[in-house]
């Protein structure tokens, strides 16, 4: 009887003394998250899935971007910029904060979009619905999707009149934010910084160059440039300002960057050289003769 | 029986849970050096001249700190930490700072806990934007003028990246996010020291921006100190 009884004891005090360790072992070792085959994306009352992407990916996309999404496609050592990274999941056109995850309808603009001076093609010809399978389908290859709710869109307030007044404070916060650093003083992408910029995969980079066109990368808006500089472009040298600029500041930034863009008739530009200054400032910028008049200064 | 059965067990897995948790006593320490062999490569000054408000700082230019070497072949900037065999620890309150000064990060190295705020500062005339490179951790990129706050940032997984800033492109340091509060970075001398650590046996690693990174165990059975060395291989270039 005694036996017995010490025999039952010293089972329970072995399962006691174990049984702790197990559970705290347990607590330590949390798996690494995995992404989700079955993605989806919404983008308005439009639904993706990510099974019908998959063979829209492995026929139009994965040249450039990769069998396995990373931005190692065929073509990729031949492409610059090289082509974006799905694995890594750091998107340069966003309506969410720099650091947070893009919208879906964010990456279903970009697929239409394209970038501009880059190779990747506008692929408007493509469906709305084939957009959105191949949104959801590029979320597939990332676990930042599984972990990570993309970020809080930016508010925008509604843009304010368009005055000489904007335009020249917009002037302003130019030089104050130091823009020009890469930019240059007449935004030809030739500021003392430019020539050492480096993307996040140390390859280099331009800043854009607002004398070119009216094409800059993240649409053709005013709320797209808005955007630009109030979420940054992730994954290259352009960061945000959101946290140092005043949403009435940055409409009058907008403005003023419209002025630089002297190739591309704005009412921003119009505005401008309708003014004796503005005319000049302009003017003197132009440069005649040249093939495609882009501000090639001679 | 049965109810004086149970009443053991559960006093069992009582005393087991609390001398589990009980914080660690005053244990061993592991303290050591880092040093190179080999011959490191000659550090270049750097050329602020695109910067005057910096270069203005310094009678003569700074030079680059990729490799801060010290005497008897002492390696700076070293991280060393404890990578396994400690529990993680609890978030520090205070914050760790990183300040821009001169248009150079100081410290190269910030060395921090997962999920301790970091506070980063701009005390220059110019603007920097802070450029954080993590491959685990969300990368983000964002601007800070003079005279703006400090801007507030953590890191929720451990990973050692580096730093920059895109518009003064010599500027580069190091982030390095680690689980728990045994670590150092090491300073002119190359020495480090981790005391605090009960018995158990540990992985000490030592990590250098260049030289990449190494690692020893060390068995703790008491509160007796043990002294390592590493040695990383210098590149001359």
């Amino acid at each position: 009887m005694a036996n017995k009884t010490i025999k039952k004891f010293c089972l329970n005090a072995a399962i006691a003394l174990v049984l702790p360790f197990g559970l705290m072992a347990q607590l330590d070792q949390a798996p690494a998250a995995k992404p989700n085959p079955n993605e989806e994306s919404h983008i308005g009352d439009l639904a993706g899935h990510a099974h019908a992407g998959a063979e829209l990916y492995y026929r139009y996309c994965w040249g450039c971007h990769g069998a396995r999404g990373n931005g190692d496609g065929e073509n990729a050592p031949y492409v610059t910029p090289t082509p974006r990274n799905f694995v890594a999941a750091v998107f340069k056109c966003r309506s969410t904060p720099t650091g947070t995850l893009p919208l879906d309808s964010d990456l279903y603009n970009s697929i239409g979009r394209g970038f501009n001076f880059t190779n990747m093609p506008s692929w408007i010809t493509l469906t709305a619905q084939n957009r959105a399978d191949l949104v959801a389908f590029i979320k597939t290859f990332s676990a930042r999707w599984v972990t990570e709710k993309p970020g809080t869109p930016i508010e925008i307030p509604a843009e304010p009149k368009l005055t000489i007044e904007s335009i020249k404070h917009g002037g302003e916060r130019y030089q104050k934010l130091e823009c020009w650093k890469c930019h240059g003083q007449e935004g030809r992408g030739d500021g003392p910084s430019a020539s050492t910029l480096t993307d996040s995969n140390d390859q280099p980079i331009r800043p854009y160059n607002f004398t070119s066109d009216n094409r800059s990368k993240c649409g053709k808006t005013n709320a797209d440039l808005y955007r630009i500089f109030m979420t940054g472009l992730d994954g290259t040298p352009m960061p945000s300002f959101a946290d140092v600029v005043k949403p009435e500041d940055a409409w009058d930034l907008v403005h003023y960057l419209r002025t630089l863009q002297y190739n591309n008739p704005s009412p921003e530009l119009a505005l401008w050289e309708s003014t004796p200054e503005g005319k000049a400032i302009v003017a003197a910028k132009k440069v005649e003769n040249t093939n495609t008049g882009s501000g090639i200064k001679p | 029986m049965r109810t004086k059965q149970v009443v053991v067990v559960g006093l069992a897995m009582l005393v087991v849970a609390a001398a589990a948790k009980a914080g660690p006593p005053a244990g061993g320490t592991i303290s050591g050096k880092v040093t190179y062999e080999g011959t490191p490569a000659k550090m270049k000054p750097i050329d602020m001249s695109k910067e005057p408000s910096c270069a203005k700082m310094y009678t003569t230019p700074p030079l680059a700190e990729t490799v801060v070497t010290g005497a008897g072949n002492s390696l700076e900037n070293v991280v060393v930490y404890i990578s396994a065999g400690a529990p993680d620890d609890a978030v520090p309150s205070t914050a760790a700072v990183f300040t821009q000064k001169g248009c150079r990060y100081i410290p190269h190295v910030l060395a921090f806990q997962v999920n301790q705020e970091i506070k980063i500062q701009n005390e220059d005339q110019t603007s920097h934007n802070i450029h954080p490179l993590p491959k685990i951790n969300r990368e983000w990129n964002k601007s800070q003028p003079p005279g703006t706050p400090a801007i507030s940032e953590k890191y929720d997984k451990a990973e050692i990246f580096p730093v920059k800033c895109n518009v003064h492109p010599w500027m580069h340091g190091n982030f390095a996010v680690l689980k728990n509060s045994h670590y150092v970075v090491t300073g002119d001398g190359g020495t480090f020291s981790l005391p605090n650590l009960p018995p158990g046996k540990y992985t000490v690693t030592a990590w250098h921006e260049s030289y990449g990174d190494q690692s020893q165990e060390v068995t703790i059975s008491g509160s007796e100190a043990k002294t390592i060395t590493f040695v990383f291989k210098a590149k001359p270039y």
